[in-house]
């Protein structure tokens, strides 16, 4: 009676397996897991600590808080970070200091290791939650992330 | 009278009123193959798109829902894309067996759809042996597999092409015994004839336990047959990328995809006509309507094609031998000793009938 | 005498295919040359190299620090605990006392991967023996454990989160309610595995007697991981050698003695019941203290020869440094558990079908990057 116990075992667990797929049919409205993605850009929000691209974040008087050690330019793997400094006589202490003419950040060669802005000493890079970094030109993804005629933060470097 | 059969046939009396017989009889055929090419393009882009859905809402997905009301233009979309693709080919394909194989496999498909009754009285082609017909052409589309498997010069399209050879070969077997099966009880190969004995109840109420056997029998060999989950080892992608059709493309590709769901459509057809009464409606409902009929065989139709579909969204595939051994060893046996059992079930009118 | 040698080592009935580098069931850009007669495979031979970014060649140039995150990108599955294998061989070298919180989170991290790496399995096993369906529903998992990742470690694949002297950042004060549902949401998921699948008789058909590997040959072909203990072959580095947290939790190492396709998908759920139950052992206590302990800005290892290994979804990952005392090493030897298991490839799925090819591959587990690194 093998052969027929066989046959019986065996469509036993085929319907089973079906009701498990029939279960999730009938309940698909509201147990969809994927996302309609470009539909949803308003409600969807990334986790604070999501690594989409490095920005600079500055302040309302367009001051940043980089000193230019380039500490994040060492720590880099891929040679992401490039930051083309300058000294200069600054304003209020009136010393002669190192201040970052640019800062700039290859999107394109970046692996969002994390290593840059773990070792910043004075936070002056953060992650940007940003994910949407398609373009049609290679050279955008190539960035500043100093805004022109902007200063060094008071303060930052003491 | 319903206005559907008025209206052909006053376009039949009109044909016959302004030409002559014979030419009127051969523009009535190609306006009927016209008008059965259509429906069942449509049928067939109708079903890629139910599958699509089908499959999603399996999957936890949304499925496609942007071109049209609910995605109900995305299979459109697509068709118009497959068109305007360039039509590729490998250089050493043997060119003329190449370009052939698609057309054998599209219309083996559409030339089974003829003798489906849909409705009473509605019915392109009541061939007397309506079923023998049906199980004569569903095996020519094999054919077009092994060609265009063959033709194309790729090694993973041959293993598919033959794999699909012995595989239609094996489970034409099942296919026809069970419908034997059914034919001991309904008495004739004519379908309309055999949807008209249902009138006392339908064949799987009537054949009882030997009709529900023969009905299992009949949608396992029925998904072999048309090369879907989990007997789809003609194209398993898994193991041989697209198989039989992995050279083609554009709308040689789409011939290939429409006839897989045409002949999805025509394994459930056959079902519900031999074991779900065809047209006619549950209880007699709406037995005075018989333009409804169209309504309730298609319903019972595309209930059968959801089955298929679950089937296909469920399984894992069997493995080459597994199948065959399926075939010969479980499903032949069975089926013969079946027969037998609904012979005797015939002849002691064991038949439940209403 | 012969001057022609074509297809000598043919017979007539007998050809080649390639199967690869783009195909379906390679799971990435592996190619096989298979010799077949007809159905029947008469030889394997995997071909490599087509993903090499030479991994090891780049840590001789690269800071520890640096080291941490080219690991993420060898097995990408199971990316924490090849962070956390590198992170464990320098700290060791250096001789640094970690606190029990980095290890206990260290080891909830790895095994929420280990658990993540053998949901997207479970759904490519599916996947490769014709089950469509599955995959989705291992993906619906895995997005959980994914969305407890991204909102600790910042990524969902390639975290980067260990660093030489602990964790990058502290654990998100989500983290652990998160956890927690995620482990009550999968004990309700994976009975619903065994009866989709499992138990399903095609599989079983497709699965039972097929690729059996002896313990001899697992030990010989170097196998380690589930691959191996389904041959009864106890090597489960978690047991015998362990690390961070887990010589403080109690787990049944998954064996079976079969050796077979079945055997190895067994195994394998097995391990998703003990890595849930070793997360729910830890998750309630986690210590208190420091995410991170001081280490020099330059880390320079005292010259001399550093081993580690750790067990990934896949077996066991050692990580073989040796310092000249300066600040990178002077070599860097990666022992990856899928080249080992790779290699057993031909010795199972001689004799077998195309289709058993792809069903073996499929328990193999392989992850390309991981063998060609």
């Amino acid at each position: 009676m093998g052969y027929f116990s066989d046959i019986y075992q065996g469509i036993k667990t085929l319907l089973t397996g079906m009701s498990i797929t029939g279960k999730y049919f009938l309940t698909s409205r509201k147990g969809a897991i994927t996302q309609q993605y470009p539909d949803n850009r308003d409600t969807l929000k990334m986790f604070e600590r999501f690594r989409g691209e490095v920005i600079m974040p500055h302040n309302e008087n367009n001051e940043h808080r980089c000193t230019g050690c380039q500490k994040c330019e060492i720590a880099c793997p891929n040679g992401t970070i490039e930051i083309i400094w300058d000294k200069g006589i600054d304003e209020t202490t009136g010393k002669n200091r190192k201040k970052i003419d640019q800062f700039i950040y290859h999107l394109s060669m970046c692996t969002m290791c994390g290593l840059c802005i773990d070792v910043c000493p004075t936070d002056a890079i953060k992650w940007g939650q940003n994910f949407e970094n398609s373009v049609y030109d290679r050279t955008q993804l190539t960035r500043v992330l100093n805004n022109p005629e902007s200063k060094l933060q008071a303060g930052v470097e003491d | 009278m319903n206005l559907t059969l008025g209206i052909i046939n006053n376009i039949h009396d009109w044909l016959f009123g302004v030409m002559p017989e014979g030419m009127a009889a051969i523009v009535e055929m190609i306006l009927i193959a016209l008008v059965y090419l259509g429906i069942f393009s449509v049928v067939g882009l109708f079903l890629v798109l139910m599958e699509r859905r089908v499959a999603a809402w399996f999957q936890l997905r949304i499925g496609p829902n942007r071109v049209g009301f609910q995605g109900l233009l995305q299979t459109v979309a697509d068709a118009l894309k497959l068109v305007s693709k360039e039509l590729t080919g490998t250089t050493k394909a043997d060119k003329f067996l190449y370009n052939l194989a698609p057309y054998f496999v599209i219309i083996s498909s559409l030339m089974a759809l003829a003798v489906f009754p849909f409705t009473k009285d509605f019915q392109a082609f009541d061939i007397n042996i309506g079923i023998f017909f049906l199980i004569a052409i569903s095996s020519i589309g094999v054919i077009g597999i092994l060609l265009g498997g063959w033709a194309s010069n790729n090694k993973f399209a041959l293993i598919g092409a033959m794999r699909s050879g012995v595989q239609t070969i094996s489970y034409e077997l099942s296919i026809g015994l069970s419908l034997l099966t059914m034919v001991l009880i309904a008495g004739s190969l004519q379908l309309s004839e055999i949807v008209e004995v249902q009138k006392n109840g339908w064949l799987i109420v009537q054949g009882h336990l030997p009709a529900i056997i023969a009905f299992m029998i009949f949608m396992i060999s029925g998904t072999a047959e048309t090369n879907r989950a989990p007997f789809d080892m003609v194209e398993a992608e898994s193991e041989l990328g697209a198989g039989f059709h992995t050279e083609y493309s554009g709308m040689k590709f789409a011939y290939f995809f429409l006839a897989e769901f045409i002949n999805m459509f025509i394994i459930a057809a056959i079902a519900t006509t031999v074991f779900f009464g065809g047209w006619l409606s549950p209880f007699g409902l709406t037995e005075s309507i018989p333009w409804l009929g169209v309504f309730w065989f298609l319903s019972k139709t595309l209930v059968l094609v959801f089955l298929i579909m679950w089937f296909r969204w469920t399984f894992p595939r069997l493995r080459v031998d597994q199948l065959l051994t399926l075939e010969w060893k479980y499903l032949l046996p069975i089926n013969l000793v079946n027969m037998v059992v609904m012979a005797f079930i015939v002849w002691l009118n064991l038949t439940i009938q209403f | 005498m012969e001057v022609t040698s074509v297809n000598n080592n043919f017979k007539s009935e007998e050809y080649c295919i390639n199967m690869g580098p783009q195909h379906p069931a390679t799971h990435g850009v592996l190619n096989l040359l298979l010799t077949i007669d007809g159905e029947i495979i008469k030889k394997v031979e995997p071909d490599l190299g087509y993903i090499h970014r030479s991994i090891e060649k780049m840590c001789e140039r690269d800071s520890y620090q640096q080291i941490v995150h080219l690991t993420d990108r060898m097995d990408y599955l199971s990316s924490n605990i090849n962070n956390e294998a590198v992170c464990l061989t320098i700290e060791n070298a250096l001789q640094l006392e970690i606190p029990e919180r980095i290890k206990v989170i260290r080891t909830i991290i790895g095994e929420l991967t280990r658990i993540s790496s053998h949901c997207l399995w479970w759904g490519v096993m599916g996947m490769d023996v014709g089950a469509l369906t599955t995959f989705f529903y291992g993906f619906r998992d895995r997005e959980m454990i994914n969305d407890i990742m991204e909102e600790t470690c910042g990524a969902r694949l390639t975290m980067n989160y260990n660093v030489p002297g602990g964790l990058m950042l502290d654990i998100h004060p989500n983290f652990v309610k998160r956890v927690k549902a995620f482990v009550a949401h999968f004990k309700t998921k994976i009975p619903e595995y065994d009866s989709l699948l499992t138990e399903n008789i095609i599989f079983q058909k497709r699965t039972k007697g097929v690729g059996v590997l002896s313990k001899e040959d697992a030990i010989s072909f170097g196998a380690s991981g589930p691959v191996a203990r389904a041959s009864g072959y106890s090597c489960d580095v978690r047991k015998y050698h362990p690390y961070s947290a887990l010589d403080r939790v109690t787990f049944k190492e998954s064996l079976m003695t079969e050796g077979d396709t079945f055997a190895r998908y067994q195994v394998r759920i097995m391990e998703l019941w003990e890595s849930l139950s070793i997360v729910e052992q830890l998750v309630d206590n986690i210590p208190e203290g420091e995410s991170r302990v001081k280490t020099n800005a330059v880390i320079k290892l005292p010259k001399g020869e550093y081993y580690q290994k750790v067990e990934t979804a896949r077996g066991e990952l050692g990580v073989y440094i040796i310092s000249t005392g300066t600040k990178s090493p002077y070599r860097l030897k990666f022992r990856s558990p899928g080249f080992s298991n790779l290699s057993l490839l031909n010795h199972i799925s001689v004799g077998g079908k195309i289709g058993d090819l792809v069903a073996i591959m499929a328990t193999l587990d392989l992850v390309i990057p991981d063998i060609d690194r």
